[in-house]
């Protein structure tokens, strides 16, 4: 069956693009410094979603899963928005690295001057060098990206095990490419707005964050299909799995935050420290609704069994966990980026629309130009419909 | 009902039926034991006596015997001690998480790797205890009400934590082990002629009858145990990891310390599973049961859980240079190339390059290399621990005591001793207790024996 992107989810979206626009616009013009880590977070938060389903997408076929093969076009249409949030998030990146604004202190020659600490990271920490590894990040998730898609259409032709071997073997390179890329990536991108502060853990705990978000947003999507009719194999086991997957990684991102928060509290060294306590004075509502809405609440109310079987209440849950995990990303770049000067305001919920409005945008339209939303000649679609646990 | 398709490969090899697999799985409890199977009985177990001795010169002289030095204050106690509670991960990993996520295959190795997680934890649990010096006085690490004084544990203390957490670990998985047994040893029970054997398996199996009552009291236990069991496999080494990196010892404070201390864990466990499985197969004869689809399934745990482990030793480096604290930059300099080179090169070497080579099938496809690449695993993980300990103490805030660790007699005996026990304690298991769970592979042996695949197959075309 096919998705039909209705006139009013379009005119939705574009409404949302719109908000966007005249938000980013009116920030720039009020308060760009304002506006620019929005951007960024904005971008990082909604790519590293798409890229995120992709990692999924690309466990299931090196794990040999059998279950989520009825699933597999949902998680291709929001892996579509890679390509146009990699340009956006690549486009802040290297601008920011050239100095246009003040989200990177490294980038700033007076600073690296004045400040031997970050003077002594500049052989890692500087405009070119960044530029490049941002590019061979992107890029290299891209071609990916794309190479899946190639098999995904040789897939849907007919039933072909061969193919399926092949798009095994690229989803094993992708997460080998991927087990670097990612913690780098969070080095650069999010690390070095605190340029002095450092954390062997960081690039995981980015990593379980967004990875938490992508498995909602995929549930989301699964059950927006259903509710249009959509996707009739894909039973409530398929959901109660997807649940699963969203309370344990919950879970998970929780046991991340608090290794990093324990062992930097409990040895106190000043130069590590430093980063909690100005989430802790200055964000300390942020901080606090931080591991509320991504940890006891999902945790408690997904616990029970039936929970994670009842489409209403996962999504009420979902979402909210989703609003939590923006909260996260916020408080881990706006004190490097703005100090104490932060707002929760109309230039963050605006920015947060217009992206929601893009993504919603290429999500559904990719969902549209599937001939079939099901994908019946997976190896494993025998499998996925006896779905029963 | 589920469904599997043809791709997929049997788990069980050969035209099996229920009988049969009661047949292959009693023959080892049954039979009589074979020339190497006394052989290395004997070995380990004299192995362990030479280890009790030295435990016993030990305790009667004290903690000066072994080679701890004022600047070296842990080396091999603590290395054996966290190499061998890693080892004890796989058990719980397997009968926990791969249940969770309904991996089948789990079935025909779960039992004995359980076995070893908890022979295992026997073992890691001497040593913390050996330290101590005075193990009479060893039950004053638990909180108990006491009338010495001020004397009370420490609960901001790591160690304390590893306490509880060793201690429950070890509970549950015993229980878990012991609940997933008794049809098993029921199962025996009802085939011994012998009024011994048959006392002594009647008495094992706690009466087990098989009625439907008791299946479905025996699976909400194994659920409610299973659900326990998930966060301590975590937990464990999250809290071992907490012993060095709550500290301010460059080297030992780092972030990254607790999920990578749990992957390595299950990384050393599962290269013992396979040291293990490898040589039990062919001595007990479970080729059908342990095939190489087994193996190579447990090798890409390999691959995955070592690479994890490879990010984490690329990323500890990395951080140390970036920090641009000059005590973290030199502790890793230190490692990589001071006077104990050898043993970071030896653990890079064993955990980071050779699992790599699972990338290629026909390595992981071939019992002789997966031994030899366990093998290496094994002591890679023992370096690890030596490096991390050793290497980040040897070298400290005062260059005038800058000394090296030399292990005594007795240190190497310890160890030596713990390794006899552990192989002393499993060979026993492996003749005495049924070493595959035969009841819950029944219940799979319709979907995925080979003779049945073949025939589900042609439904799948459909």
């Amino acid at each position: 069956m096919q998705y039909t992107f209705s006139n009013k989810s379009r005119n939705i979206c574009f409404a949302l693009i719109g908000i966007g626009l005249l938000s980013l616009v009116g920030g720039f013009l009020t308060d760009s410094h304002r506006a620019w880590p929005n951007l960024l977070l904005n971008a990082f938060y909604f790519t590293s979603i798409a890229l995120g389903v992709l990692f999924f997408l690309a466990v299931n076929y090196a794990a040999e899963a059998g279950w989520f093969a009825a699933i597999k076009k949902p998680m291709e249409a929001i892996a579509a928005f890679l390509p146009l949030g990699s340009l956006i998030l690549g486009g802040v990146l290297i601008l920011s690295a050239f100095h246009l604004n003040h989200i990177y202190h490294w980038a700033d020659p007076e600073v690296v001057h004045h400040d031997e600490i970050i003077a002594g990271k500049a052989a890692y920490l500087n405009k070119w060098f960044f530029t490049i590894r941002t590019i061979v990040y992107l890029g290299g998730w891209f071609l990916f990206y794309r190479a899946f898609q190639k098999y995904s259409q040789i897939e849907q032709q007919s039933y072909n095990t061969k193919n399926w071997r092949k798009t095994q073997s690229l989803a094993a390179f992708f997460l080998a490419f991927f087990a670097v890329t990612s913690s780098t990536s969070a080095w650069d991108w999010i690390m070095s707005i605190d340029t002095h502060w450092f954390s062997t853990l960081f690039g995981w705990y980015t990593f379980a964050g967004y990875f938490v978000s992508s498995l909602i947003v995929l549930t989301l999507v699964v059950l927006h299909l259903k509710s249009r009719g959509l996707l009739p194999e894909v039973n409530e086991n398929h959901i109660h799995d997807l649940g699963k997957y969203i309370f344990a990684f919950s879970i998970f991102w929780t046991y991340l935050w608090f290794s990093q928060f324990l062992l930097i509290w409990y040895s106190n060294i000043p130069e590590e420290v430093t980063y909690f306590m100005d989430r802790m004075t200055n964000y300390k509502s942020i901080f606090i609704l931080n591991l509320f809405l991504n940890f006891f609440f999902p945790f408690l109310v997904l616990m029970k069994r039936g929970s994670k079987r009842r489409y209403h209440l996962l999504t009420f849950v979902g979402i909210i966990t989703l609003i939590g995990h923006w909260f996260d990303n916020f408080i881990m770049i706006m004190p490097g980026a703005v100090k104490e000067h932060w707002h929760v305001g109309w230039v963050e919920i605006g920015m947060f629309t217009g992206f929601l409005g893009l993504f919603g945008f290429i999500v559904m339209s990719r969902l549209a130009s599937f001939s079939t939303v099901e994908n019946k000649q997976h190896v494993f679609y025998s499998e996925s419909v006896h779905h029963h646990i | 009902m589920e469904q599997h398709v043809s791709i997929r490969e049997p788990l069980i090899l050969g035209d099996k039926t229920y009988h049969q697999l009661t047949e292959d799985i009693s023959r080892p409890v049954e039979g009589k034991a074979n020339g190497l199977y006394k052989i290395l009985l004997t070995i380990s177990s004299l192995l362990a006596l030479w280890g009790v001795m030295c435990f016993a010169y030990t305790i009667g002289t004290g903690i000066g015997v072994w080679g701890l030095n004022k600047t070296v204050g842990w080396a091999w106690d603590i290395t054996n001690f966290v190499w061998w509670v890693g080892i004890g991960h796989a058990g719980t990993l397997i009968s926990a998480i791969l249940l969770l996520f309904r991996q089948r295959w789990r079935m025909s190795i779960n039992r004995s790797a359980e076995a070893m997680t908890i022979f295992a934890v026997i073992c890691a649990a001497l040593f913390p205890v050996m330290h101590m010096g005075r193990v009479w006085v060893a039950y004053w690490v638990f909180p108990l009400p006491n009338q010495f004084g001020s004397l009370w544990v420490n609960f901001n203390s790591p160690l304390l934590w590893d306490v509880f957490a060793i201690s429950t670990y070890f509970t549950v998985s015993l229980v878990f082990w012991y609940t997933g047994l008794i049809p098993d040893f029921a199962t025996i029970r009802d085939r011994q002629v012998k009024p011994m054997m048959k006392k002594i398996y009647t008495i094992l199996s706690f009466g087990w009858s098989g009625s439907a009552k008791q299946w479905s009291r025996f699976e909400e236990v194994s659920l409610v145990l299973a659900g326990l069991s998930a966060p301590l496999v975590l937990s464990v080494h999250t809290i071992v990891s907490m012993d060095f990196a709550t500290s301010v010892i460059p080297g030992w404070h780092t972030t990254i310390f607790p999920p990578y201390f749990v992957s390595g864990a299950i990384f050393s466990g599962f290269a013992m599973v396979l040291t293990l499985l490898l040589i039990m197969r062919k001595v007990l004869h479970l080729e059908d049961y342990i095939t190489i689809t087994h193996v190579e399934l447990m090798n890409k745990i390999i691959i995955l859980t070592g690479s994890i482990v490879g990010v984490a030793y690329l990323t500890e480096l990395f951080i140390s240079w970036y920090s641009g604290v000059p005590y973290e930059q030199y502790a890793f300099l230190n490692r990589a190339t001071g006077p104990y080179w050898w043993a970071y090169w030896s653990m890079m070497t064993c955990n980071v390059i050779t699992p790599q080579l699972f990338w290629f099938k026909k390595i992981r496809k071939n019992f002789t290399a997966t031994f030899i690449i366990s093998i290496f695993v094994n002591i890679g993980m023992w370096f690890e621990r030596f490096v991390i300990i050793v290497t980040s103490l040897h070298r400290d805030y005062l260059p005038s005591s800058w000394t090296m660790f030399h292990p005594s007699f007795v240190d190497i005996g310890i160890f030596l001793g713990t390794i006899g026990i552990f192989f002393t304690l499993f060979l026993i298991f492996a003749r005495t207790f049924p070493v595959i769970a035969v009841s819950e592979l029944k219940s799979i042996l319709k979907s995925t024996g080979e003779n049945q695949t073949s025939s589900v197959s042609k439904h799948d075309e459909h």
